[in-house]
């Protein structure tokens, strides 16, 4: 090597010297989301204005985090997502969670209650209590939080068509607990658009869900105001198999498809944006992770306050929750999902999220154990106390690529906005079937990169064990679904039923006009008006909604 | 040509294996027929008679595979169709599975599977007899 050489330090010297080099052969250099990306970032490829694009924590455009202290104020919320059988044993895994240190509830509720039907509904059959817990009635929702003081614990619902109805009932569990409807706190998914787009868990047509998810809005700036009424969510955009970018599009595409909607109501920016909040998925890819959660705080702040003009800096911050990608998990090798979990959930708190969910290792297999789900909280636990990257506020700021990144995805958003409105808003996209076909080809896409082995995964295409074997998974007692259907029937017979008649009638009456619906299901709730009777009601009204099948 | 209906029974939306693998048969030279979300059993049957599918492959991660998928395998016999060829993917511990293959049904899918894999299974049988 000649002494000139040694005092080369210009990027031309290194693009030849990294040209001279053999790169690895077979496997793929872009992102999992098929982004292609330069073996290295340096500075002149990354256009930032420090002020205009990146501010200080708690300042615009809240790139770096949207509070000025972070973790070093108050750690992201630990909240392990549960639910299976009935309202009792439901219960009994809620408490156990807050005895492990857990910091809040999320409720996870079963096919049957996401559906709109009822536990002795004959569509209902096998489903009962199967991926999470059966809900029929505001006595199930009673027994869901007993000897859980409402008034001390936030407590996340991911539901969606029949939110409105999940939400009745839990302001009337606060009632009767005692805690006054303006002192609960938690959030509901109520994200209605990205169950067209992703989860598929519909009921109603879009524009009477819409109306639904509005009345739920309006109802809680004022009677809920501690509430989140819509947590818009990426995390099953991305399960479903779409990309980074994808998710991060769509996902603010709809909110503010749900902030427009609010707005032609009559209501003010200031009293609703400030409650929206955001769920995102962390997925394996790293770095393009955490480009994802900066891009998005960055165009949610920049929108609110240029296009919808809110005024109050608390519209402008996108808080979020973020769950670790259920789609990366394995069911070979599965103990190996700690690992790609701890890595995800690192990547989560690195993007700066308010509160977190850790998959178990065992979920590619069934609804996990406790044993799986304690480990799973642990691993965040590792993250906040033994790894000090909380003491450091948003610490990859800066780094060339996280930069480059964090543009990068912010570009692509911006591209899919202009074809969403191209396509006439979301609500036109969905019928088209755009987002549909858009994520269906990128879920193809990745998996014959796997199936061509130019993406590895452990355990699957590669490292494979001869003798793989499976852990102790949860059983779910199939006496469980007979138990809920007793029972929902015992309350059936029991009930006024002139009552129940006349608050489904008003119900009707309701769906057909344009009041805002929430006091009309409130007061069905207090008759033990049940769930699916409700859904009912307005299946009757507004009929369903059927997707054009494609592949 | 081999015609495959693939069918998502149950209540659950998780459609991208389904799709996925739709997608891989069609490529693969079948004749694909997807059925779309949240069919009942009976409207199962229905497709794969109308149809005329050589094969019928289920797809469902509701945890309700052991409630549909044998009404499923009823409904196909008590139209005649007891020789269609029905297989199942799906997040299927493994106990049932091997209480599904018991039932009738030729095999069962779980997470990881190659398309290519069953691309293979449905040619080798469903192969015209000679």
């Amino acid at each position: 090597m000649s002494l000139r050489d040694t005092t080369d330090q210009s990027l031309e010297g290194w693009r030849e010297a990294y040209a001279a080099t053999p790169e690895r052969k077979g496997e793929l250099f872009s992102t999992l989301s098929g982004l292609e990306s330069e073996p290295l970032t340096t500075p002149e490829m990354v256009d930032v204005d420090y002020d205009r694009d990146l501010g200080y924590p708690g300042q615009f455009p809240f790139t770096r985090g949207v509070y000025p202290s972070m973790y070093r104020g108050r750690l992201w919320t630990m909240r392990q997502f549960a639910g299976f059988g009935t309202a009792e044993e439901t219960n009994e895994r809620f408490r156990y969670l807050l005895e492990h240190g857990q910091t809040g509830l999320s409720t996870a509720f079963d096919m049957p209650t996401l559906m709109g039907y009822d536990s002795d509904h004959e569509r209902s059959l096998g489903e009962v209590g199967r991926e999470g817990v059966a809900v029929d009635s505001l006595e199930d929702m009673q027994t869901l939080f007993n000897g859980i003081p409402l008034g001390e614990v936030s407590t996340s619902m991911t539901i969606n068509s029949p939110a409105a109805i999940l939400l009745a009932f839990y302001a009337c569990v606060g009632e009767r607990q005692g805690v006054s409807r303006d002192k609960l706190r938690g959030t509901i998914q109520t994200d209605i658009l990205k169950e067209y787009i992703a989860q598929k868990e519909f009921i109603f047509p879009p524009e009477p869900s819409m109306r639904l998810v509005t009345d739920m809005v309006e109802w809680c700036a004022t009677e809920m105001p501690l509430w989140h009424p819509i947590s818009i969510s990426g995390y099953h955009i991305r399960e479903a198999g779409s990309t980074a970018a994808q998710e991060l599009a769509f996902t603010l595409a709809d909110g503010f498809t749900y902030v427009e909607w609010a707005l032609e109501r009559g209501l003010d920016i200031d009293d609703f944006a400030p409650r929206l909040s955001f769920f995102f998925n962390a997925h394996l890819d790293f770095f393009e992770e955490i480009g994802k959660y900066r891009a998005a705080r960055r165009i949610w702040a920049r929108e609110l306050r240029d296009r919808y003009g809110a005024r109050d800096p608390k519209s402008l911050l996108m808080r979020f929750h973020t769950q670790t990608a259920g789609v990366s998990l394995t069911a070979q090798q599965p103990e190996v999902n700690i690992v790609r979990t701890a890595i995800e959930a690192l990547a989560a708190v690195l993007g700066g999220t308010q509160s977190l969910h850790t998959n178990s290792y065992d979920e590619a297999l069934a609804l996990p154990t406790e044993d799986a789900v304690r480990i799973a909280l642990r691993t965040q636990q590792v993250i906040a106390h033994e790894t000090g990257v909380v003491n450091q506020i948003d610490p990859l700021g800066g780094s060339y690529y996280v930069e480059h990144m964090t543009n990068e995805m912010e570009r692509q958003a911006y591209a899919y906005f202009d074809q969403i409105e191209k396509l006439g808003g979301v609500v036109e996209a969905i019928k088209q079937n755009f987002f549909q076909r858009e994520i269906a080809d990128a879920a193809f896409r990745y998996q014959a990169e796997v199936e061509q082995q130019q993406r590895i995964v452990v355990g699957v295409n590669r490292y494979q064990l001869e003798d793989d074997t499976a852990p102790a998974i949860l059983k779910i007692d199939p006496a469980l679904e007979d138990k809920q259907i007793a029972r929902v029937k015992e309350l059936k017979a029991r009930r006024d039923n002139a009552a129940v008649e006349s608050a489904l009638a008003e119900l009707k009456r309701g769906a057909a006009s344009d009041t805002n619906l929430m006091p009309l299901i409130v007061d069905a709730a207090r008759v033990d008006v049940t769930m699916g009777e409700m859904c009912d009601a307005f299946r009757e009204v507004w009929g369903i909604w059927r997707e054009t099948p494609t592949f | 040509m081999i015609r495959v209906v693939i069918a998502k029974p149950g209540l659950d939306g998780h459609d991208r294996g389904a799709k996925i693998i739709a997608r891989a048969l069609r490529d693969a030279g079948m004749e694909v027929i997807y059925t779309g979300l949240h069919q009942t059993p009976d409207q199962i049957v229905e497709t794969a008679l109308q149809e005329d599918a050589d094969a019928v492959g289920i797809s469902i991660l509701s945890g309700a595979h052991m409630t549909l998928v044998p009404r499923i395998l009823e409904g196909l016999k008590a139209q005649g169709l007891g020789d269609v060829l029905v297989v199942v993917g799906g997040t299927i511990p493994e106990d049932d599975a091997a209480e599904l293959r018991e039932l009738g049904v030729a095999a069962v899918f779980t997470p990881g599977a190659h398309t290519s894999e069953i691309v293979e299974f449905l040619r080798d049988k469903c192969a015209p007899v000679a």
